[in-house]
C-alpha cells in the first residue's frame, strides 16, 4: 500500500510507522469533507423536522469522523508501536465515554430529582 | 504429552514483535509517550465537555445558543481546521524523502490556517462578548468559552511549536530528531482536529437543535 514500506531506506533511520501515504490523507480528508458538511446541512437546512432525529444523526456523524481521523491522519493501527498506541486509544475512549456519560447521566438524575414540585407539601414539611 | 506441549509453548509477549529491527529505542519511545500525554489530555477535554454537558442548557435567563452562535462563522472554522490537518499531511510526506524546503512550505501553510483559525475564533469571542454574553453571564457561557477556549489555546500552542520546528529545520535541516519531533508535532495537530469534530458537534450543532 505505502511506497516508505516497501523501501527500507527510508525506515533506516530511527524513525517510526505512521507518516502515512498521499492516499490515506486524500481519502481521510475527502471523508471528512462529507463528514462535516452533511452534519451542518442537517442543522442549518432543517430537513428533518424532528429535532431529535437531526441530533442523531449528527452524532452518528461525529462519531464516524472521529474514526476516519484517527485512521486516516493518526494512523492508530494494530501495528504501529506493537499495537500500544490502539491499546491507549481504545482504553482512552472507554475513559472518556465513561466521564461524559456518566456525568450527564446522574447530574440528569440529580436535576429531575431536585425539582421544585417533586416533593408533596407533607412530605417536604415533615424533614 | 500435556507437558510436553507446555515445555515448548514460548514466553509470552504482551505486544506484536515486529520483524523489521530499525531502531525504535529513540523515536519509538518517545512517540509512544507523546500518544499517552494526548491521551491524558483527551481525558482533560473529556471532563470540560462533561462539565458542558451538565452545565449547557444553564442559561440563567441569559442568551440561549440559538441566539448568540452564528453556524457559518463556525463552518469557516472548521473547513480551515480540516485543511490545516491535510497540509500538515503533506509536511509529513515531504518530510520522510528529506525535503526540507517543501516540508517548511506545508508547515508554514499550517501554520497560516491555525492562525487564521485562532484568529476567527478570538472574533468571535470579541462579538459574545460585545453583545453581553460574557464567561459570568450563565453557567452555559461558562462551560462554553473554557471549553473553546481550551481548545483554542491547544491551538495557538501548535502554532508556537510549528514556528520553532521551521526556525529549527532551517538551522540542522531534517536529521532524526526533527523527524521525531515533527511526528510528535503531527500527531498533536490531528488529535487538535479530532477535538474539533466533538467541539462543533457537541457545543455548536446540537446547541442549535436545542
Amino acid at each position: 500500500m505505502s511506497s516508505s514500506e516497501l523501501d527500507p531506506e527510508l525506515h533506516a533511520h530511527g524513525d517510526t510507522h505512521g507518516h502515512g501515504t498521499y492516499r490515506s490523507y486524500f481519502v481521510g480528508f475527502a471523508l471528512s469533507v462529507l463528514l462535516t458538511a452533511i452534519p451542518f446541512w442537517l442543522v442549518m437546512a432543517n430537513p428533518i423536522a424532528n429535532p431529535g432525529v437531526t441530533a442523531a444523526i449528527v452524532i452518528a456523524f461525529a462519531v464516524v469522523q472521529i474514526l476516519v481521523h484517527t485512521v486516516c491522519f493518526l494512523h492508530v493501527n494494530t501495528q504501529a508501536q506493537g499495537g500500544w498506541t490502539l491499546i491507549a486509544y481504545v482504553f482512552t475512549a472507554v475513559i472518556v465515554l465513561i466521564t461524559i456519560a456518566g456525568s450527564l447521566w446522574i447530574m440528569y438524575h440529580l436535576n429531575s430529582n431536585m425539582m421544585p414540585g417533586m416533593m408533596s407539601a407533607e412530605a417536604s414539611s415533615s424533614l | 504429552m500435556a507437558t510436553a506441549t507446555k515445555q515448548i509453548v514460548p514466553d509470552p509477549t504482551f505486544h506484536l514483535v515486529e520483524g523489521d529491527d530499525h531502531e525504535h529505542e529513540t523515536g519509538g519511545g518517545t512517540v509512544l509517550g507523546f500518544w499517552i500525554y494526548l491521551m491524558s489530555d483527551a481525558l482533560l477535554f473529556a471532563s470540560i465537555f462533561a462539565t458542558f454537558g451538565v452545565l449547557g442548557t444553564a442559561y440563567a435567563g441569559g442568551p440561549t445558543p440559538r441566539e448568540i452562535f452564528e453556524l457559518p462563522l463556525v463552518a469557516l472554522n472548521t473547513a480551515i481546521l480540516l485543511v490545516s490537518s491535510i497540509t500538515f499531511g503533506f509536511a509529513m510526506l515531504a518530510m520522510e524523502p528529506g525535503k526540507v524546503r517543501q516540508t517548511q512550505f506545508w508547515l508554514g501553510v499550517t501554520a497560516l490556517l491555525g492562525a487564521s483559525f485562532v484568529a476567527v475564533e478570538l472574533y468571535e469571542f470579541a462579538a459574545l462578548i460585545h453583545e453581553g454574553a460574557t464567561p459570568q453571564r450563565s453557567g452555559f457561557l461558562s462551560a462554553f468559552f473554557t471549553l473553546v477556549g481550551t481548545h483554542g489555546l491547544h491551538v495557538t500552542v501548535g502554532i508556537v511549536w510549528i514556528l520553532v520546528m521551521l526556525v529549527q529545520l532551517g538551522q540542522r535541516g531534517l536529521h532524526v530528531e526533527n523527524k521525531r519531533r515533527l511526528l510528535c508535532l503531527g500527531m498533536f495537530w490531528h488529535f487538535l482536529d479530532v477535538i474539533w469534530i466533538g467541539v462543533f458537534t457537541f457545543v455548536y450543532l446540537l446547541g442549535m437543535l436545542r
